[in-house]
């Protein structure tokens, strides 16, 4: 490993061009190629674990859904699973609905920013102002329903806290069909574009055993052809009741990764259809006296992957451990199989291609190691990536 | 009128530091880039380095480790530079007010370094994109 730090570096972040959370990453290049990368983390290290464990029970999910904000429903609803599972309480089926249908709305919404960033990224800002004017609905409809366009809180132990609100069924039908006529449209536009098949395939590819031995996943594991989801292999909410496929690819590349997010927005739509149709009527929510003692393990999928909770009780007010796994925990480390050998850049679309939570910050470099004099910027890294797409839309 | 203060007015350029936010300002950041609230109309664009900004947004608790960070980018910006907190946690620390590895709120971390700093305050968690937008408005009419 001596030989690798005579090679230069590209030091991207820590305040960073592609994701929400300052992350830093080291790429060793040997002339345009990477050949081994770094990753830093904890610069957006907040003690959640060590905070929730001085919050009570029905506190807790405030918290935990700051933990991600694009993943706002899928962490307190894995954490109210554990906490149920301790308190052995069933929720009513009506707020299995309702946590179903908020879910999966954070997951259109998500998908859809994916596209958008990564259309960003590559040079195609077309697509990156469509996906998010096409995603305002979505938001629109979830501040409806729980009064916030991120961050619901619509979640508690026993059930949800809110109510649907009246008349909502009739709204949001419309609004379904509308987003799904333009993802048709913006499916179309991306998978059938010869400049994105030329840009994305091949790129990034995460293998099969790859993926296995890295444990990802969520989206980044069925673009590599590995069939896992927790909604079906371990239902929770509403899951078992409505009817969905599982969007897998064997590929394993970023177009890939682009198709299986694409295609799951299709499920999600039809899933708050087929939900909105079938939800029963009844109380959202049962009264919860007390937690005892016990422990007990929750998880739910987030548009990232699996996002795993573990909480204990010792009979108090609060939890006496609460642990929290979110997905890009596990999806960041596949950089190292899947950016070696690449350029650097594809290296920027690759490392957002698992989604690990976004930012639009910028700045990256590349740092002669034995100087420390910078050689590229942010900037300069994006053009090159444009400059790419360019020359391949020339050559088409 | 200070001459750099009417050339600051007239068309802010803005660099987005996230210190330990959990995205949610910072999508709802550039929700305002994009079609439906648009402030590109108003002159306000998002700058890829602090040295071409002249007003930070700033995301987010201010933890222990993106602290010197978030100094070294306010001192990079080029003066006068407003400083907006945007959102719960980045005007005082919010729901993570206990956590250990959090140093504090963005205007106690930039008054250390500054204390003349200009410092603009956008509540919400996360605030609404108009409501960001009232905030640079209100903010570029007090100057």
């Amino acid at each position: 490993m001596k030989k690798k730090y005579k090679l230069p570096i590209i030091a991207s972040g820590p305040v960073h061009p592609l994701q929400e959370e300052m992350e830093f990453f080291q790429l060793y290049v040997d002339g345009e190629t990477v050949v081994d990368i770094d990753v830093r983390l904890s610069y957006n290290h907040r003690g959640i674990e060590k905070i929730s464990e001085s919050l009570q029970f029905d506190q807790v999910p405030f918290l935990v859904s700051r933990i991600c904000g694009i993943c706002s429903a899928s962490h307190p609803l894995a954490y109210v699973q554990a906490v149920e599972e301790i308190a052995g309480i069933t929720p009513p089926e009506r707020a299995l609905y309702v946590r179903t249908i908020i879910n999966e709305l954070e997951r259109i919404h998500s998908h859809i920013l994916w596209v958008g960033l990564a259309g960003h990224f590559i040079g195609y800002e077309t697509v990156f102002m469509w996906a998010w004017k096409y995603r305002e609905p979505v938001l629109d409809m979830l501040e409806k329903i729980t009064g916030n366009r991120n961050n619901y809180g619509n979640v508690k132990v026993g059930g949800c806290r809110e109510d649907l609100p009246e008349g909502i069924d009739a709204e949001i039908n419309p609004i379904l069909d509308q987003i799904e006529k333009k993802m048709d449209m913006l499916t179309k536009a991306v998978l059938d574009d010869p400049i994105l098949h030329a840009r994305l395939k091949g790129v990034g590819v995460l293998k099969k055993e790859d993926a296995v031995a890295y444990a990802v996943t969520g989206p980044t594991a069925r673009a590599s052809g590995i069939p896992i989801d927790v909604r079906r292999d371990d239902p929770y909410a509403a899951y078992d009741l409505v009817d969905w496929n599982v969007c897998v690819q064997k590929e394993g590349d970023v177009f890939a990764k682009a198709v299986v997010r694409l295609l799951e927005t299709f499920e999600s739509i039809k899933m708050v259809r087929k939900a909105m149709a079938k939800l029963p009527k009844g109380p959202i929510a049962v009264e919860v006296k007390e937690i005892p003692p016990g422990e007990a393990i929750g998880h739910a999928e987030a548009p990232r992957g699996e996002t795993f909770h573990y909480v204990r009780s010792e009979g108090g007010n609060t939890p006496a451990r609460h642990k929290a796994r979110a997905p890009s925990y596990v999806n960041v480390p596949s950089f190292k199989a899947s950016c070696i050998g690449e350029k650097i850049s594809d290296v920027l679309i690759t490392l957002a291609a698992v989604d690990p939570c976004y930012s639009c910050t910028e700045r990256v470099g590349v740092v002669e190691r034995h100087t420390n004099r910078v050689i590229f910027d942010f900037d300069k890294l994006l053009q090159l990536s444009r400059e790419k797409t360019e020359k391949i839309r020339k050559g088409i | 009128m200070n001459w750099k203060i009417w050339s600051l007015k007239k068309s802010p350029w803005v660099f987005h530091v996230n210190t330990g936010a959990c995205n949610n300002c910072d999508i709802e950041v550039v929700n305002c880039l994009t079609p439906k609230f648009d402030v590109e109309r108003f002159g306000v664009t998002l700058v890829g380095s602090p040295r071409h900004a002249d007003a930070l947004l700033v995301t987010g608790v201010v933890t222990a480790q993106a602290a010197p960070r978030l100094i070294q980018a306010y001192q990079q910006a080029s003066k006068p530079c407003v400083v907006f907190a945007i959102g719960a946690c980045a005007c005082g620390t919010g729901i993570f007010r206990t956590g250990y590895h959090v140093v504090g709120p963005v205007d106690k971390i930039i008054k250390e370094v500054d204390p003349n700093a200009i410092i603009a305050f956008v509540p919400g968690c996360p605030p609404k994109p108009e409501a960001m937008i009232s905030g640079i408005v209100k903010m570029l009419n007090a100057l």
